[in-house]
């Protein structure tokens, strides 16, 4: 009894190998065509911050003093609006001056700047279209250089490019008032070191 | 700029000599044809910082130091 189960085993055995074996080759090899093709890249924690490092630096390196100082201290940059009658779209500020916040990696904030109302959003990204398969977005430095490049340059270009929206898409206004509120005290404090460092020269070099 | 990478020099030279300035257009050709944006930091009169799109090499001002290409912008959401 014993002796046939055996025999009924290994027979099976050999049945199935003969339809085994091609699949699990096949699988295997597979498997090292696999391993080929993907490059091994090993993880490295620093390269983020480096790229970002050098994009803060190209940063400070191409923006006015004051901008580079307030994008520092309070994570945005404002670029004057130069179209004399407001961006593209926003309904026409009638002359009033306006300008726009530019934070990495989210929508550029048109406002008046008398008043702080919110004229508009606009929604611009810098995809890479350079590989087929694009890749990892801007460091947060460069993406703002980016924004403040073609603002300066070629406002108009830039926002006829960007896909506009109401105030309150992607930004919350009230953290946008709010921002423009930290601006307002952040600009008085400059002003009053400015006038203190001043008035103190010639003290010093008197003395 | 390059995404997920940063400041990267792609060519540098000086227009004065010829060998170099052609390397120059046909390294600033490519990067265009490769969709990217070029622009020059300069300064206003006034000493103000801004940038300068430019289309072609002929728009690069002979002072430039430095051109920068990003990404082109495209609508987000």
């Amino acid at each position: 009894m014993l002796l046939a189960l055996v025999a009924t085993a290994l027979v099976a055995i050999a049945l199935l190998s003969e339809e085994l074996l091609p699949r699990a080759e096949e699988l295997f090899s597979r498997y090292r065509a696999r391993r080929r093709m993907a490059p091994v890249m090993p993880y490295d924690p620093g390269r983020e911050r480096r790229a970002e490092q050098r994009a803060r630096a190209l940063l400070r390196s191409c923006v006015n003093e004051e901008e580079w100082a307030m994008y520092r201290d309070l994570g945005f940059i404002r670029v004057w609006g130069t179209q004399a009658d407001g961006p593209d779209e926003a309904g026409g500020t009638r002359g009033a001056a306006y300008a726009y916040l530019i934070y990495p990696h989210r929508a550029i904030v048109a406002y008046l700047a008398q008043t702080h109302r919110l004229l508009n959003e606009y929604c611009v990204v810098f995809p890479d279209e350079t590989r087929p398969y694009g890749s990892a977005r801007l460091p947060d430095s460069d993406d703002v250089l980016a924004k403040w490049m073609a603002l300066t340059g070629d406002e108009h270009r830039l926002i006829s490019t960007a896909n506009m929206h109401l105030p309150g898409r992607q930004l919350d206004p009230a953290r946008v008032k709010r921002d423009l509120w930290r601006l307002a005290q952040w600009e008085r404090a400059r002003m009053r070191d400015a006038a203190r460092s001043e008035s103190h020269t010639p003290l010093d070099t008197a003395g | 700029m390059k995404p997920g990478h940063g400041e990267v020099l792609i060519a540098e030279g000086d227009v004065q000599s010829a060998e170099d300035e052609q390397r120059l257009v046909e390294e600033f050709r490519r990067q265009l044809e490769a969709g990217l944006w070029a622009a020059v930091p300069s300064r206003d009169p006034a000493g103000r910082r801004h940038a300068q799109m430019v289309r072609s090499f002929a728009d690069v001002p002979r002072d430039a130091d430095r051109v920068i290409f990003f990404p082109r912008a495209a609508g987000g959401r």
